[in-house]
């Protein structure tokens, strides 16, 4: 975590008179994790919008590596809520758009590598329409992952997915990070979330949003929810969300 | 088809009662049908309908949906060309008659026009109501992924549309057919409006001219359905599925 990845530079947004984001400054390490949680509507998805460079900013300034961005990049993909699988295309189309140079053999190979790593062997005829909500969510991982971006933005991405399936694709999501390095920046609501995932959790306060506090989570791999360290680590957060 | 049937006796019920010395029963219907289809018109005039929408409408095709891409795309080309298509659209086909006269006489081309001026503006406003309702997601995702204008527009722009612009054409080829048999009466000599106008002329033939709206109703129907065939393609069910 020496090398700072991303540097956010006092960033601050308007939608017209209404201040969204204040001033927000931050640093992501080289294959950190970093959960953003705060209430909602307080801005955090413009928050991350700007840092992936889908918006932009109309103070301050994105550097990655130590380079201003301005768009966005496959260096870093985002995955939303809603999801973005193109349902006009298989699964294994959609895994393959973002790939561009290798030849369409290699390209089906390292296709299917991540199909099978996201437990999806066998769907890669299959149309998004005939999936479920959850492989939905594991073909856009998937899609992510194949063009081996450095990070991923990921804004409430199983927030759509019932109790049961979101607890599962956490789990999923830790097991793929600890095979492949990623620079991580989570957007979420649930704390447990945040806690069972990231290296350090930052709380955003009510619009127009700044960091209002940001906790370390020093807890090694897989966690536990029940652990009175990480209890103790969401009564704090909770309390800090005022709650 | 209960209610065909129903709708069958009560006709010949009435005729029966009526004593209609011109409104033909179904039965003079299908023999009148039958001799036509023996002695081959009753093809060559289904025939030369159905040549005049595939031309007009495949021209309008042609236009259309490279045109609606282009509007939808670029709002430049949609805030010039979108009030004047909007205009255009609403007059009826019928109204546009004595302008192809005009144009292009009485041949083969004037019904082609009417077919091709009918089912365009639908299949253009539909096309680019398409382009511009795509859902934003999906460009971000395009261009998160940083592929090339051409990519943008091949795997997710036109692929995106498609299934608009098969409603477009349902709604295009429905009005190219009505539009045909319009055109046809006015004056040609093949075709199945000018079989109903000139069995009406020809001796009050009642039961030729029952004979061509029925048979014009049935292809009606199968032209719809086989351009529903094209929303069983794979690559567009999901817009269809709810």
């Amino acid at each position: 975590m020496s090398d700072k990845k991303i540097v956010i530079d006092d960033i601050s947004k308007n939608f017209g008179a209404l201040p969204v984001v204040g001033g927000v400054s931050f640093d992501v390490g080289d294959g950190e994790f970093v959960a953003i949680v705060g209430p909602s509507g307080c801005g955090k998805s413009t928050l991350l919008n700007i840092i992936a460079g889908f918006e932009r900013p109309d103070r301050g300034a994105i550097r990655i590596d130590g380079v201003e961005r301005i768009g966005p990049s496959r260096n870093g993909i985002m995955i939303s809520q809603q999801g973005s699988v193109f349902p006009w295309l298989t699964v294994q189309e959609n895994l393959m758009f973002g790939l561009t140079g290798a030849s369409h053999r290699d390209q089906v190979e390292l296709a299917g590598r991540y199909i099978a790593m996201v437990g999806l062997a066998g769907f890669e005829a299959a149309y998004p329409h005939e999936l479920s909500g959850g492989m939905l969510k594991r073909v856009e991982l998937a899609r992510a992952f194949v063009v081996k971006p450095e990070i991923l933005y990921m804004d409430e991405p199983f927030s759509a997915l019932d109790a049961l399936m979101s607890l599962r694709m956490q789990t999923e999501l830790r097991r793929i990070l600890d095979e492949e390095r990623h620079t991580v920046l989570l957007i979420t609501h649930d704390v447990e979330e945040a806690i069972y995932l990231a290296d350090r959790i930052l709380v955003l306060s009510p619009r127009p949003t700044v960091i209002q506090t940001t906790f370390h989570v020093d807890m090694p791999h897989p966690r536990k929810l029940s652990d009175p360290k990480a209890q103790a680590l969401r009564e704090a957060i909770l309390k800090d969300l005022g709650l | 088809m209960l209610v065909i049937g129903l709708l069958i006796a009560v006709w010949w019920l009435i005729v029966a009662r009526s004593d209609s010395p011109i409104f033909p029963t179904p039965l003079q219907v299908v023999t009148g049908a039958w001799h036509l289809a023996e002695d081959g018109t009753l093809w060559e005039h289904i025939q030369a309908s159905l040549l005049r929408v595939a031309i007009g409408f495949g021209l309008a095709c042609l236009v259309a949906i490279p045109l609606g891409l282009w509007m939808g795309w670029v709002s430049g080309a949609y805030y010039t060309l979108n009030p004047l298509f909007q205009m255009l659209r609403p007059i009826s086909p019928i109204a546009w008659i004595p302008v192809a006269i005009l144009w292009f006489g009485v041949g083969n081309t004037s019904p082609i026009f009417l077919i091709f001026i009918s089912s365009v503006f639908p299949m253009i406003v539909q096309t680019t109501m398409g382009v511009r309702t795509i859902d934003r997601r999906y460009l971000r995702a395009a261009a998160n992924f940083g592929v090339s204008r051409q990519v943008l527009f091949r795997r997710v722009v036109f692929p995106a549309v498609l299934p608009e612009i098969i409603i477009g054409m349902r709604i295009g080829i429905g009005v190219a057919w009505l539009v045909v048999v319009a055109a046809e009466m006015i004056a040609l000599n093949s075709g199945l409006g000018y079989l109903i106008m000139d069995s009406r002329n020809a001796g009050n033939r009642y039961d030729l001219v029952i004979a061509s709206m029925i048979i014009i109703g049935v292809i009606g129907l199968l032209l719809d359905g086989a351009t529903r065939l094209l929303e069983r393609m794979n690559s567009v069910k999901w817009r269809y599925v709810r």
